[in-house]
């Protein structure tokens, strides 16, 4: 079945506390030569039936309104992925 | 003989005024609600009647205010109070509010539901340092005009309880000067910002003073015996700070004397 993905990741001017952790982590660990780290989210959305303009309509709705909040996170993406199989 | 020793939990505090007991204090119940029993029972202290809502029912129940306690709404998940605000109820909560009439507080959790319902702007994020922090914080009331803080004197201070690890109030900083120029931060923290909210801002209201929303736990400072070991009023007992109490005696007294 056809997915819809959707990325939300924090806005740029707002501060994000999981990512600079993870940037404190990684030269610990020996994971060198990264600048910054920013962790946002990836939802799948399974689509029964095919994925039309309609249902992905819905999704950047759904994307907007429920998935991320715009006072603190943009959605960077909402597109049609095919099962690679 | 017997010694009837007290329950623990029993309602040892005398009620503040008995001609508040006729104001209805609706407490809102999410799963993964936390702090609505605590809640009811500071209206009860304060004077009023609890009256307990439950977040998928279609009826206000005829509250004359209500409060959006704090825990953990559908655990957090996706964000904190992001589920919980589409919930049946908080339709009716946000036809009520929007418009200035029902009085509506947000704790902690029930904060972050405000601002994810519109309610109220800014959001929150993760603390700064990203650990979970319980601990006794001081606050300065900056705005006792609203529903809930009209019993405090402006600029006094207040100590209560604050645990939270999503407390880290953001907003742009166009809305931030909206907030301090138009009055609307009602609580600042005193003594050093325990997570990184911007300005040091621990709680705000709407433009019309009826809706609050503030992340330390004033219902968790109200009953002696169960409250904090300091008061902002004064040397106290062990766990003897009631400086929460005021919250739910502005709201109550407000509704009476409308």
């Amino acid at each position: 079945m056809p997915r819809i993905v959707v990325d939300v990741m924090p806005k740029p001017e707002i501060l994000d506390p999981q990512g600079k952790a993870i940037a404190g982590a990684l030269p610990r660990l020996g994971f060198t030569g990264f600048a910054e780290v920013r962790q946002g989210k990836r939802f799948e959305l399974t689509v029964e039936g095919d994925v039309t303009e309609e249902v992905l309509d819905h999704a950047r709705n759904a994307a907007a309104t429920l998935l991320s909040n715009p006072v603190i996170e943009d959605v960077t993406r909402v597109a049609v992925i095919e099962d690679a199989q | 003989m017997t010694i009837e020793t007290p329950l623990i939990g029993h309602s040892a505090a005398e009620v503040v005024d008995e001609s508040l007991s006729g104001v209805r204090v609706g407490v809102v119940t999410f799963p993964g609600t936390l702090d609505d029993r605590d809640a009811l029972r500071a209206v009860r202290i304060a004077g009023g009647t609890g009256v307990q809502l439950w977040h998928g029912d279609h009826d206000l129940k005829d509250v004359d205010a209500v409060i959006i306690p704090g825990g953990f709404s559908y655990g957090d998940y996706l964000r904190a109070g992001a589920i919980s605000r589409f919930a049946p109820l908080m339709e009716q909560i946000t036809a009520a509010a929007s418009g200035g009439s029902l009085p509506v507080l947000g704790i902690c959790n029930g904060f972050q539901v405000l601002t994810e319902a519109h309610l109220l702007p800014g959001s929150m994020v993760k603390n700064n340092h990203l650990h979970f922090l319980c601990k006794d914080q001081r606050l300065l009331v900056e705005n006792s005009s609203t529903a809930w803080t009209s019993s405090y004197g402006e600029g006094s201070e207040i100590v209560v309880p604050l645990k939270n690890q999503d407390g880290q109030f953001v907003a742009d900083e166009r809305t931030l000067d909206e907030l301090e120029g138009e009055g609307r931060v009602v609580f600042r923290y005193v003594g050093g910002n325990p997570n990184g909210s911007r300005r040091d801002i621990a709680g705000i209201t709407n433009e019309h003073g009826n809706v609050v929303g503030l992340m330390p736990h004033p219902e968790h400072a109200v009953e002696p015996g169960f409250g904090p070991d300091s008061s902002a009023f004064g040397e106290v007992e062990v766990r003897g700070g009631v400086d929460g109490l005021g919250i739910f005696t502005s709201v109550l007294q407000k509704l009476v004397n409308k």
